[in-house]
């Protein structure tokens, strides 16, 4: 456990230095604190994207939920986000970057306030981002105590391992903003990459090989090998949704405003299906030959299986370099988290109502202090939730799926109106509560029991409150929509 | 808008194809890899290709 204890803790400090190294390169300002100076090019933002998106979701609660319900997980989560975020990034992306330019914002609620001239409304999607931020921070809170404790054989408790995180997270993010966070997240998604793929080899190796380990789980487990055990049509279908919620996500916002210009969403459009699929694919797999190597693991006890798997089949040395893949998983999302709430709470909340008076160091700073709280918060309810990792991270994004509307009415819908804008976030919150509620004890609901997630209905109910609650308003003013909108522009 | 009819259907064709129920309960092995997940991983490919069409075709230029 020693030797596994130093490989992780040499992973960390590498890490720390690369993040730290980027300070050298800051400019001192705000935009370069939160934006980089949009200076990021097409590898690194293909990098910071995607290791932002890979989530402890990808690597512990795919395997988790793989681990009940089989292959069928890499059609619900990774095949329908191969086709649908990148898209979401081509039709949004470049749009949002080329508006951010020109109009100076950095978060989302800056745009949608500009957008609609409201500030009560950009206040109240900041309320609303940052309510669904929190359990998509559970998940990687959770995710880092996770795999100490069962890395350390249980001797670390979970609640060390999720503070530890966040303290690493706090100090490189604190030190590098946007760009340490690019060049941190470029590393890590390297490296969950490789030793996700790596910790497959090593567990189907001492399996006896793939085909041995399939023919156990077909002899023991065939369900597992059949996604129409577990999975009905409906909530394949409804599932496909899920991935519009990048279209919200504030801290892929915060990376599509650091790229160079828009030709280096390129890279990350086209790249990005097979690097969903190169995460995916060992997780599931590990998730199913965990049900039949290391049986009876109930409910979110699962989300536990890759890490456990690792332990009984790596050695010490190689152990503490996949657990360190699975932390760089959950950091290079948490970092990116931690610094989209703070670029909103400093921009959304500080700036709009105290005006440029405190000065960028101060702003910077209670932008930090801000993030610190909110992830206070998230290790404070890591304490007491106990919901698997793949469920709150469905809920997370099915809330902003529900208000993908929103956006996409920003850059694309010239007759969205204020009012329509309204209509929609409270829609989707008020939708995403009251199903939130309704659920909370039954993990697998689905509307009517038919197999449709709820999501689908949000999204439905958002989408058309938007269109109803615009046209039964009066259209924006053509000056306004001039800068949305010019008309020699020719976008995607 | 203009251009966008055969790539928007595309698009949709590709959305469709992702409910791959035709072997949803089939417990074959196809080169070593159960069917349905196979088709999922040729499917990613697949969205690759068509995500660099589309970038070759519809972006703004200038």
């Amino acid at each position: 456990m020693t030797v596994t204890l130093i490989v992780l803790g040499l992973y960390l400090s590498l890490l720390l230095g690369v993040a730290l190294g980027s300070h050298r390169l800051f400019r001192g300002t705000g935009e370069d604190w939160f934006l980089a100076t949009r200076t990021i090019g097409p590898l690194l933002l293909l990098g910071s994207l995607f290791g932002t998106h890979m989530t402890a979701f990808s690597l512990l609660g795919a395997s988790g939920e793989a681990y009940h319900r089989g292959v069928g997980v890499f059609a619900l989560m990774a095949s329908s986000s191969a086709v649908v975020v990148p898209l979401v990034f081509f039709l949004l992306g470049p749009r949002v970057w080329r508006l951010g330019r020109r109009n100076g914002y950095v978060t989302q609620v800056d745009l949608v306030r500009d957008r609609w001239g409201s500030s009560a409304l950009g206040t109240a999607l900041f309320v609303a981002l940052v309510l669904l931020l929190v359990p998509y921070l559970l998940i990687g809170v959770k995710g880092g105590g996770i795999t100490l404790r069962e890395i350390t054989g249980g001797a670390a408790p979970e609640w060390l391992g999720s503070a530890l995180l966040c303290l690493i997270v706090l100090v490189y993010v604190w030190a590098g903003g946007a760009r340490g966070t690019a060049w941190a997240n470029a590393l890590q998604t390297v490296v969950f990459t490789l030793l996700g793929g790596l910790a497959f080899w090593v567990v189907v190796g001492k399996a006896g090989g793939l085909g041995a380990a399939l023919d156990r789980v077909a002899a023991e487990r065939p369900d597992l090998l059949v996604p129409g055990a577990a999975i009905r049509p409906l909530e394949l279908a409804s599932y496909m949704l899920v991935p519009l919620s990048v279209a919200t996500f504030p801290h892929l916002f915060l990376h599509w405003l650091t790229a160079r210009d828009e030709r280096t969403f390129r890279l990350p459009i086209v790249a990005y299906p097979v690097g969903v699929a190169a995460v995916w694919l060992p997780s599931v797999m590990l998730g199913v030959l965990g049900a039949v190597q290391v049986p009876g693991l109930e409910g979110p006890a699962s989300s536990s299986v890759l890490v456990r798997m690792i332990r009984d089949h790596a050695g010490d040395a190689l152990s503490g370099l996949l657990a360190a893949g699975v932390f760089a998983a959950v950091m290079s999302s948490l970092d990116s988290q931690s610094l989209a709430l703070s670029s909103l709470f400093t921009r959304g909340v500080v700036r709009h109502y105290a005006g440029p008076e405190p000065g960028p160091r101060r702003e910077v700073l209670l932008g930090r202090l801000f993030a610190a709280g909110v992830l206070g918060v998230a290790l404070l309810l890591s304490l007491v939730v106990d919901r698997s990792i793949f469920r709150m991270g469905i809920w997370s994004f099915s809330g902003f799926t529900a208000l993908a509307p929103l956006i996409f009415a920003a850059v694309w819908w010239r007759r969205a109106t204020r009012a329509g804008a309204w209509c929609c976030l409270v829609t989707a919150m008020a939708a995403w509560l009251a199903f939130l509620l309704r659920s909370w004890d039954e993990p697998g609901y689905t509307v009517g029991g038919g197999g449709l997630m709820p999501v689908a209905v949000m999204l439905a109910l958002s989408a058309a409150a938007l269109v109803v609650g615009s046209l039964l308003s009066r259209p924006p003013a053509a000056e306004r929509l001039a800068r949305f909108f010019p008309a020699e522009e020719e976008t995607p | 808008m203009k251009g966008w009819g055969p790539l928007a259907v595309g698009i949709a064709l590709l959305c469709l194809l992702h409910a791959d129920l035709w072997w949803w309960n089939d417990l074959r092995l196809v080169a070593g890899v159960p069917a349905s997940l196979l088709y999922h991983l040729a499917y990613c490919a697949v969205a690759a290709v068509a995500m660099g069409a589309l970038v070759r075709r519809r972006w703004p230029r200038g």
